[in-house]
């Protein structure tokens, strides 16, 4: 997080701790700061402040785009869903808990670049398709996808376009406008921002039932009592990264292109996942022969350096990712994948000791390997 | 760290003692499986809660914890072992399989690649080590606890790296280190059953696994008549009275399983004392095996006390022994351990 989010949500907590829905004095205060955080975030994704629904995070908007549009469009017949086989899972498992619900569901392919085919989109149009929906950029491989021409395509047919940006929102310059979306989904925590705390962005004049009912607060469309400090620190997080983006992810994708081409050169058996560009310049996916991403992922941490494998769930289980096996790799390969994330605080010596930390580790995981094969 | 009190207190000693401890789970199973029929393919037993318990007593140390995913390996050396064996009219003892073909093999393998020295269990047993460097393996100091019986396969390179910190203790001693250390798992029941099928009922786990090597036969007397009929040898085993399905005079005990002819003998009790037995895959603790009759105490069963015995070696992995006094229900697919006093020397599978 960073340091002035964390700083303003403290003096948030103190100071503006009034119900933002309030007539008085101390309500006016943390409307006031729900206000700027709304204008904060605008600027930030090229929006009107009007026009952006604050919820508890990513995939929080994703429920209200895609199960709030379905369910507006149903009465004029629309009940066909699209979207990629690389979303997120708060974009694929809402999708299929409609599927079971009676919508049509098509789920577009990716090839072994990790991008999705505007060609595809259009074949799989049709008169009653109600809204598609894909990713922005990917959050396993960070390919960015053709979102202007995918919308162009959904528009031609009548439907609407709902993007998942909680991946590029505050590393990549977004304008909805030029990106020609109906609804754009963020996430704070995705940009130093804190967890729990996300966007919205809906088109003017684009009609959802609400998800979640009760009260009238963000235009009713998102009932229940703001949480103040965490959209405080969403707004600050996106004034940060207004200032930041473009110089940060210069320096960022220079690391980053570092790392990967030090591990490719170094470590045999191994390849990058998804195409190089576009991408966003945070993500690097590399898959390591003969290892195991869920013992590399400990031998790390041990040595101090943080990844993820973007398939291991809590409980441990070893579910090959769903992107991987969607741009076609071998299982094994989908095993043996880790992913870098690098951040704003990395330096050239953070690659230096992850070029010198991971060739000792990857050889001795590999000698167990072939010692295998025991009674 | 299964998220017992056993391997809980083990890790929180080690700490305290200021050894760099990681803290490993193994999750072996996906309890979350969910067969055709709607029922859970595990059981309802609380794995995932235990990982969580193992992961919040690691946090209360203060030590890291990482949950390895031996599904595969544990599908394939233990579970389709306790099937199999099953399936072939024997006993099986899954945790002396998980004991030598995971924890002290893979996972092992594993705490190597991190550079650790030594593998530390929750299991109640005491290595040590003599003057000439040669490790031995004696029996908990808790004997109502004791777990040697399904550790007689460890080598003297297993037990070089092994490290049972609670092997000492005794249970209560523990429970109190738990409340000492602020472990919340102080109170937590031990695990009774086998961890996989947590409601204990083994023929119908075997069925759902195997539903294909299910054959019923006969159940008959030692002259072949035949008395009854069954479900398949899997759901027998050797001094077994209950759920026989015959109504008899006298009380009938499963004497033989025969499972080519898919046919299960019962007799009276008197007839399951046995004191002659042979035994394969046989360990021998300090990596020799004797050369000649050898005096040893034998236990045939976790819950058995070992008796007077002599044991010899009849080839390179086999022995046959024999019992001073007969023996009640000698089953195959179970282990036995042969002792000195309170040291184990070696052990093998019942044939």
């Amino acid at each position: 997080m960073d340091p002035l989010v964390a700083d303003r949500m403290a003096q948030a907590m103190r100071e503006a701790w009034g119900n933002a829905s309030s007539v008085h004095h101390f309500g006016q205060q943390a409307k006031a700061a729900l206000d700027r955080a709304r204008g904060s975030l605008a600027t930030l994704i090229g929006a009107e402040a009007s026009d952006i629904i604050f919820t508890a995070g990513g995939t929080e908007s994703d429920n209200l785009a895609i199960r709030g549009a379905a369910e507006s469009l149903e009465p004029a017949g629309r009940k066909h869903l699209i979207t990629s086989a690389i979303e997120h899972e708060a974009v694929l498992t809402t999708m299929k808990a409609l599927g079971k619900r009676g919508w049509r569901v098509t789920t577009l392919p990716v090839g072994a670049t990790g991008v999705v085919s505007v060609d595809r989109l259009r074949d799989a149009m049709t008169d009653d398709t109600a809204l598609v929906s894909v990713m922005h950029a990917n959050n396993e491989i960070g390919t960015i996808q053709p979102i202007a021409e995918l919308a162009a395509v959904a528009h031609e047919h009548g439907a609407l376009f709902h993007t998942d940006a909680v991946q590029s929102a505050g590393k990549i310059a977004i304008d909805v406008c030029a990106l020609g979306v109906d609804m754009l989904s963020v996430a704070g925590h995705k940009f130093y921002g804190p967890k729990g705390s996300g966007a919205l962005w809906i088109k003017r004049g684009v009609r959802l039932v609400s998800t979640i009912t009760g009260g009238r607060q963000e235009r009713s469309r998102r009932a229940g009592t703001e949480n103040v400090p965490a959209l405080v620190g969403l707004g600050v997080a996106a004034e940060v990264a207004v200032r930041k983006t473009a110089t940060d992810g210069a320096r960022l994708s220079a690391l980053r292109d570092r790392l990967e081409a030090g591990i490719l050169s170094s470590i045999t058996g191994t390849e990058r996942n998804g195409a190089a560009t576009p991408r966003v310049p945070n993500t690097a996916n590399i898959s390591i022969d003969g290892v195991e991403a869920e013992s590399l992922l400990i031998g790390l941490d041990l040595a101090g350096i943080a990844v993820s494998s973007g398939s291991a769930c809590s409980s441990g289980s070893l579910e090959p990712s769903h992107v991987l096996k969607a741009m076609g790799l071998p299982h094994a390969r989908t095993l043996g994948s880790i992913r870098f994330s690098l951040g704003t605080a990395n330096t050239d010596a953070d690659i230096d000791r992850v070029l010198d930390a991971l060739p000792p580790i990857v050889d001795k995981l590999r000698s167990l390997t072939t010692a295998g094969g025991r009674k | 760290m299964s998220g017992g009190v056993d391997s809980s207190v083990a890790a929180a000693l080690l700490a305290e003692q200021g050894h760099d401890v990681i803290g490993v789970s193994m999750q072996l199973y996906d309890n979350s499986q969910v067969t055709e029929s709607g029922q859970r393919a595990f059981g309802t037993c609380c794995t995932i809660d235990d990982l969580y318990d193992a992961r919040r007593v690691a946090a209360t140390i203060g030590i890291p914890h990482y949950i390895v995913n031996f599904e595969s390996q544990f599908g394939e050396h233990v579970i389709s072992n306790f099937v199999r064996e099953y399936v072939a009219g024997r006993t099986p003892i899954p945790c002396s399989h998980c004991n030598s073909d995971l924890k002290f093999a893979e996972l092992l393998d594993r705490a190597r690649a991190y550079d650790a020295e030594r593998l530390a269990t929750g299991h109640y047993a005491r290595i040590e080590r003599d003057a000439a460097g040669r490790y031995h393996l004696h029996r908990g100091a808790d004997n109502s606890k004791d777990q040697t019986y399904f550790l007689f396969s460890l080598t003297q390179q297993q037990l070089s790296c092994a490290s049972f910190p609670v092997g000492h203790l005794d249970k209560d001693t523990v429970r109190e280190h738990a409340r000492r250390l602020h472990l919340h798992v102080t109170q937590k029941p031990d695990s009774q059953e086998i961890c996989f099928v947590p409601d204990g009922d083994y023929p119908t786990f075997v069925e759902k696994q195997a539903p294909g090597a299910i054959r019923p036969g006969t159940v008959v007397d030692h002259n072949g008549r035949v008395l009854g009929t069954h479900g398949g040898v899997h759901r027998f085993t050797i001094g077994q009275r209950k759920g026989l399905g015959l109504s008899s005079t006298e009380p009938l005990y499963v004497l033989e399983i025969k499972p080519d002819a898919a046919q299960v003998v019962v007799g009276s009790r008197d007839a399951l004392g046995r004191t002659r037995l042979t035994a394969s895959g046989v360990n021998w603790i300090s990596g020799v095996a004797p050369t000649d009759w050898m005096r040893v105490a034998a236990q045939i069963r976790h819950r058995h006390s070992a008796a007077p015995a002599r044991v010899r070696r009849t080839d390179e992995e086999r022995v046959e022994l024999e019992f001073d006094a007969p023996q009640t229900a000698m089953t195959p697919g179970q282990a036995v351990v042969f002792y000195e006093g309170d040291e184990v020397l070696g052990g093998g599978w019942i044939e």
